[in-house]
């Protein structure tokens, strides 16, 4: 079991420091004229047949709503002995008070670890683990869930687990605290890599500090979290009209539907939960600046808010988006890595979001001397969205790669599933991959000009570097946009801890 | 019994199904395909893996294997390129003024600055002059433009692997690039995508407190062997290798002999023939000669502390032999009871009982497993503990192994997951090939892949008390733990003006 280790997040990053990939990486925007190689006979490759696809129908969920308006997807697959599931409730961490921010952290950790009514999690963590089985408790900004996985002949007793967990879950107080010690032992360890720090303090820049979708747990909120916390977002969550179960896996249909009827059919219909709202108003624009003296490499990310999916617009900006940043195929990777060398890790988006803006990014990492240099020149490639034309050549070339690959959003049967639980999730008709394709295809030079023109505005973007400000030269002023305003990272630390940590302090 | 029975069969099940689904075929110039029928969609994954990684960098040249496999993305003498016996003069011109530039800059003693500037000038402008015929990312354009989905590459200290996945209209596409790549890669633009790799090494090592530990661990732990040598090379070694050693390194090791191609999705055998016409042109070489150092036995105890201001970890390994020796199966049984989830021992004890550690692990074939390695472990304090007691607490799980057999149940439960794991890894185009590849060149028949299991079954009680006695001595040991050390103050910023805006809280002195 060579290629298969179980390594956690910080084991993952240990043995992959020594693996180097080339991804974030490389394209063209043509600088040879784009029809040079019509002059000439066709390249090898361009001789070379390529015949229809295979036609490819993969066959959709069984969609099934309950009375209590609970929603099933079903997705038999019986090439390999084993049944996944999951059972998706809305309300995630966005949806918590301010106080009580790294709630959702503490409640999906502990809905497991402490176990049901009848087998404590240690009990549980022994049982499944002798059947190579899975249930674990998730949660995320918008949702939680519980999901299992096992061999199809286990189905009875960890589905039993599941819907256990589901209905009978026992939080307790030894593993709330384990679980806020976990928690505080990310907190005091997140200004350690300076990607850390940039990515939080790029969704403060552009969400604002307070926003749901910013906020971070502090030492303070996350102490102060109790078992009536968990105890109560359960119950206000777990309503079977907040609910999508999904199933993928070795089972027959009918049996399968019969068992999930029994399990949710009896749950007591609640509140819908209700939509998502907030004003985004973006980044305050600005160079913002963090010290970290211990690296000799700058994060550069400029950022400014996005759209979501809902927007017409959405089509053409993501054949914009692959124009700019997709792949290997786009201006700013050809510039910033390709021709100039001045990063290995560059990459932008213009974010869409389900259901709130996403945000728009432009990402590079350059040794400390050439920050002022590469953030010129990302920011050149912004501009140019606007300034510069798009070609004939570069919309086919996006879209080439938007539709020819298209296949991979479905080419297995547990991606049709987890792509339908998404659309099922964020209400968005189960057709919406078919209108994406045709919304792709539509995509003309006019689009994408009238979008570019509509959407990028670099005056509206906010600038952050995670730099060492002793070796950067060049200072971040001659960008010429205004006084540069340091961030404080400074962790919040209780007068009780620090003392505890003594010497080891926490920056 | 019946549960481990009943997944054996299951196991034997799935190797007879793909006994009638996969083709081997070593071509006459020593390169072995294999397919693996999958047809469930019209797509295919390939992963082509070649027996050479980092650990094979001529000494001074550390970071050369990687640095060829960003070159793999360049083109070749058709993709990427206006007019390539041109630019073949002129990068035959851009080797000669490096060389000369090259030879001014590492002179110890009289080094000339103004000759070093205008060698420097010359060198630019044949750089410069190159550059004129380089259609840029030919290659992954056409690639992507085709649906090519998750192109990428990776160079680890065993090997270097090349992969992505297409609709598979397009398999003989992928046939005509992947053989044209490996047969004729062109070293173009090499020295800025050089800048680009050190960029890579500056984010994964020397701006990553995790990257740093494992690199000055590494370098403790080994005095001889190559895995001592971060695999994206030293940076001095790495800012001074030319597309002339870089051309040298391809020549010895990309090989055909030394290539193994898996392609798994909806091909079948009739395939075979289209695909044997591409990579069955090119040509043959020898295969390169086996490593001839092997890693001294360790005589001492050996610690590394870094003093950063960056909260505690800890790393401590030992020695421990090759994916090729009998025990092999004995430590993948060790890393599971150690490390495989919440039952695990380290779980259990460091973050569960004693609440020392967010996270703690003991896991096998570091930094690699094709040459004797490193069975290590790794552990995360908690806020307010210290990388000794991590390191106390991890001997005392050390010792109850060497002098407890480990549960039956615990066994089983290795025995059963490790089924588990296999069959669940069956699930995807891109990782069957993957699997495939590397025990068709591993063990040079991918049935292994299965056959393994075989091996693991037969470990024992005793194997697992037999091994650990055997590895886990304090001579056999290295260990290294960053320790918390304040930042300097950081000078005031001159530009520094408290904002007002409630988004940038600007207190001053940031940290």
């Amino acid at each position: 079991m060579k290629q298969s280790r179980t390594a956690s997040l910080f084991a993952a990053t240990l043995l992959c420091a020594s693996v180097a990939c080339p991804l974030f990486a490389q394209v063209t925007t043509v600088t040879i004229p784009p029809d040079i190689r019509k002059l000439q006979p066709p390249a090898p490759w361009e001789k070379i047949p390529v015949p229809p696809l295979h036609a490819f129908h993969p066959e959709q969920p069984t969609r099934i709503e309950l009375k209590n308006g609970l929603v099933i997807l079903l997705e038999p697959d019986h090439e390999l002995p084993f049944i996944n599931g999951s059972i998706n409730i809305r309300g995630g961490s966005r949806d918590v008070p301010a106080d009580k921010t790294g709630l959702i952290d503490l409640y999906s950790q502990a809905w497991r670890t402490s176990g049901t009514a009848t087998q404590s999690g240690d009990q549980l963590d022994d049982l499944l683990a002798s059947k190579a089985a899975n249930v674990e408790t998730y949660g995320d900004i918008d949702s939680t869930s519980v999901a299992w996985s096992c061999f199809t002949k286990d189905e009875d007793q960890v589905f039993g687990i599941a819907v256990d967990l589901l209905e009978h879950p026992a939080f307790n107080e030894q593993k709330l605290r384990l679980a806020q010690q976990q928690e505080i032992a990310g907190i005091v360890r997140r200004n350690d890599t300076a990607q850390g720090i940039a990515a939080r303090e790029a969704a403060v820049l552009v969400y604002g500090k307070d926003s749901p979708y910013a906020r971070q747990p502090e030492i303070a909120t996350v102490m102060g979290i109790t078992l009536d916390d968990l105890k109560g977002w359960h119950a206000k969550t777990v309503v079977p009209n907040n609910i999508i179960v999904a199933v993928e896996g070795d089972f027959d249909l009918a049996v399968m539907e019969k068992s999930l009827r029994a399990a949710f059919g009896g749950l007591p219909r609640g509140p819908a939960w209700p939509k998502p709202s907030g004003e985004f108003a973006g980044p305050k624009p600005g160079v913002y600046f963090v010290n970290k003296t211990d690296i000799d490499q700058s994060n550069i990310w400029i950022l400014g808010l996005g759209t979501t999916r809902r927007n017409p617009d959405f089509y053409a900006l993501t054949v914009m988006n692959e124009i700019f940043s997709g792949g290997f195929g786009s201006r700013l990777v050809q510039d910033v890595r390709t021709k100039q060398g001045l990063a290995y890790a560059v990459f932008g988006n213009y974010g869409a979001s389900f259901d709130h803006p996403g945000i728009f990014y432009t990402i590079a990492m350059t040794k400390s001397a050439t920050t002022v240099k590469t953030t010129q020149a990302m920011l050149k490639e912004i501009h140019e969205l606007k300034t510069e034309p798009f070609t004939a050549s570069e919309l086919a070339s996006a879209k080439d790669q938007l539709l020819n690959s298209f296949i991979f959003h479905y080419d297995s049967k547990d991606k049709v599933l987890a792509r339908a639980t998404e659309l099922e999730f964020y209400g968005y008709p189960a057709d919406y991959l078919t209108k994406y394709e045709a919304g792709i295809k539509a995509v003309t030079l006019a689009d994408l000009q009238r979008v570019a023109d509509k959407y990028i505005d670099p005056s509206r973007l906010a600038i952050l570097v995670v730099g060492n400000q002793a070796n950067i030269g060049t200072p971040l002023t001659a960008l010429d946009l205004g006084p540069v305003r340091p961030l404080d990272i400074t962790i919040p630390m209780p007068a009780a801890m620090r003392r505890q940590m003594g010497q080891q302090g926490a920056q | 019994m019946t549960v481990p029975c009943l997944a054996q069969s299951l196991v034997q099940n799935e190797l007879a199904r793909f006994e009638k689904r996969v083709t081997v075929k070593v071509l006459p110039n020593g390169l072995t395909l294999i397919i693996c029928d999958r047809p469930e969609a019209p797509v295919f994954s390939y992963f082509t893996m070649v027996n050479v990684g980092d650990a094979n960098d001529p000494s001074g040249e550390s970071g050369i294997a990687h640095m060829f496999e960003h070159l793999a993305f360049k083109g070749t003498k058709d993709i990427g390129t206006t007019d390539y016996p041109a630019e073949k003069i002129a990068l035959a011109k851009v080797e000669e003024t490096y060389a000369a530039y090259d030879s001014e800059y590492r002179k110890r003693v009289g080094r000339n600055p103004e000759k070093l500037k205008e060698l420097k000038a010359q060198f630019d402008a044949a750089e410069e002059a190159a550059n004129k015929y380089v259609i840029p990312n030919e290659f992954t354009e056409i690639a992507e433009a085709n649906g090519a989905s998750g192109v990428n590459a990776e160079t680890g200290l065993d090997a270097t692997q090349y992969f992505w996945s297409m609709p598979s209209n397009r398999l003989q596409l992928w046939a005509y690039m992947e053989s044209d790549r490996i047969a004729n890669p062109v070293p173009r633009q090499f020295y800025r995508e050089r800048s680009v790799v050190m960029e890579e090494r500056r984010m994964r090592i020397d701006s990553n407190p995790i990257g740093l530990l494992e690199e000055q661990f590494l370098a403790a732990a080994y005095i001889a062997h190559p895995y001592g040598r971060p695999g994206v090379g030293w940076m001095s070694e790495l800012s001074q290798i030319t597309a002339t050693e870089a051309a040298a390194f391809h020549k010895k090791y990309y090989v055909p002999s030394n290539i193994v191609i898996a392609v798994v999705g909806d091909v079948s055998p009739a395939d075979l023939s289209m695909l044997e016409k591409y990579f069955g042109a090119i040509p043959a070489g020898p295969k390169p000669e086996p490593m001839t150092t092997v890693e001294p036995p360790q005589v001492a105890e050996k610690s590394v502390i870094l003093r950063m201001p960056t909260q505690p970890l800890f790393l401590e390994g030992y020695h421990r032999p090759s994916y090729l020796d009998p025990d092999d199966a004995v430590y993948d049984a060790i890393q599971d009871i150690f490390s495989n989830g919440r039952t695990s021992r380290l779980y259990r004890s460091l973050v569960e009982k004693q609440q020392i550690a967010a996270d703690a692990e003991g896991f096998t074939d570091f930094p690699g497993d094709k040459y004797p390695n490193l069975f290590a472990f790794f552990a995360v304090p908690n806020a307010g503990h210290t990388p000794e007691e991590m390191r106390v607490a991890i001997n005392k799980e050390i010792e109850k192994l060497k002098t407890t057999d480990v549960t039956d149940a615990e066994l089983e439960m290795f025995k059963t997951r490790a089924r588990a794991d296999l069959l669940r890894g069956l699930a995807d185009n891109q990782g069957i090939a993957q699997e495939l590849a590397y025990y068709q060149e591993r063990y040079g028949d991918w049935r292994q892949l299965f056959l393994q299991l075989n091996k693991i079954n037969a470990v024992t009680k005793a194997d697992i008390r037999r091994v650990a006695n055997k590895i886990f001595v304090p001579s056999n040991c290295t260990y290294a733990m960053v320790e918390y050390q304040p930042p300097p103050k950081p000078p005031a910023l001159p530009q520094a003006q408290p904002s007002p805006g409630p988004q940038a809280p600007a207190k001053g002195g940031a940290r």
